[in-house]
């Protein structure tokens, strides 16, 4: 057989995109959001795809943007947009030294990985100009039809297997009846009639509405001027993204001060007013 | 430039992957370390075909590549249902047999 020779094409691909891939990966260790790790993972799979072609694997190459990029990290990022993008990771250790041991593991590893591939007596590349004379899918399939025939057959029932296992594991069964809008509304009228005062058979009040915010996170000014916190949507005050009311300085600032011109926001007496009710 | 580099590029990725497996928390990071890891392995396969002239190894990867695809599936639909029942994505909080 002959020997194979690599290109210096081959050699400035591989340099520019191996630092690019190893950066990628480092995401996986140092990167805080989840979203963010997956598109760095998608770039390394993107990645690999390029090294697969270029290591004249142009069907797994291309099976590999397919199979990795479009379907298994899209899926990933389907979970995490399920799971909540927000779930942050706690940074307490449950066994104490875990991390520095974990990261002396990998760098044993990596050393050790290393070592043998550099020092093993490995024969000179062939290259696949033979194996892939009539294009690398044919190639790929005659052995994959001929020696691999069985095989090829059983990762159809794990396919489906799989298929089935997901579906049976994400399946809910629903355990009560459903409570829809209408049930929702029959129970708040039950808790109001039975004497409930803190129940609300209306909707809550709307958020507040300022030309220069956006409105659904201002909060709604009730009658004493203080803000309504309930007008606030939960998801926005979870997230700690509600505003506050702008302060008499900053509409001041706007041109237009509290108090001056036809009416104040904030009725003298009103807030005294409210605590001889809430007495 | 030699070939052992992309099994050097290889090992570099399958530590990195065993690494963050270790090292994160959130079920849906440490399942990425798996899929690096079995990429990483399949660069591998690869760059052997090449060196031995030998198709077989391609063969063997794309079987890899099946079997990470339905593997996927499971996993991540285990970590939806684990989500679902206990509220959290985090590996530490499903310690229900501990005590």
């Amino acid at each position: 057989m002959t020997e194979m020779t690599i290109s210096s094409g081959e050699a400035v691909l591989f340099w520019i995109l191996a630092p690019l891939m190893v950066m990628g990966a480092l995401g996986l260790l140092f990167a805080r959001r989840t979203v963010h790790i997956a598109v760095a993972v998608a770039g390394v799979m993107v990645g690999l795809a390029v090294m697969y072609i270029a290591n004249e694997a142009t069907f797994l190459g291309v099976a590999q943007v397919v199979v990795y990029t479009g379907a298994v990290m899209m899926l990933f990022v389907f979970v995490i947009m399920l799971i909540g993008v927000d779930s942050t990771e706690s940074l307490k250790e449950t066994l104490t030294g875990q991390r520095w041991l974990a990261a002396l593991a990998g760098v044993g590893l990596l050393v050790l990985m290393g070592a043998i591939t550099t020092r093993a007596a490995l024969p000179a590349p062939v290259g696949l100009a033979e194996a892939n004379a009539d294009t690398n899918a044919v190639g790929v399939a005659r052995i994959l039809f001929s020696d691999f025939i069985f095989p090829f057959e059983l990762t159809g029932a794990l396919l489906i297997t799989a298929a089935v296992g997901a579906l049976s594991l994400t399946h809910r069964v629903r355990l009560g009846a459903k409570f829809g809008q209408k049930e929702m509304a029959a129970a708040k009228l039950k808790a109001y009639g039975a004497g409930a005062s803190s129940t609300l058979i209306t909707n809550r009040p709307n958020p507040g509405v300022y030309a220069r915010h956006n409105s659904a996170d201002m909060p709604a000014v009730d009658a004493a001027g203080e803000p309504v916190e309930a007008s606030i949507t939960t998801v926005l005050r979870i997230r700690g993204q509600e505003s506050n009311l702008p302060s008499a300085e900053e509409l001041a600032d706007a041109g237009r001060p509290y108090g001056q011109g036809e009416e104040p926001a904030a009725v003298p007496g009103a807030a005294d007013e409210r605590k001889e009710l809430e007495q | 430039m030699s070939i052992l580099n992309y099994l050097v590029l290889s090992g570099i990725l399958f530590a990195i992957g065993g690494t963050a497996v270790l090292v994160r928390r959130n079920a849906i990071v440490a399942f990425m370390g798996v899929e690096l890891m079995l990429n990483a392995a399949n660069l591998t396969l690869v760059t052997f075909a090449r060196m031995h002239g030998d198709l077989t190894g391609q063969v063997i990867a794309f079987f890899v590549m099946v079997v990470a695809a339905a593997e996927v599936v499971i996993g991540l639909a285990i970590i939806v249902s684990i989500f679902r029942t206990r509220g959290s994505a985090s590996l530490d909080d499903a310690s229900l047999l501990k005590s």
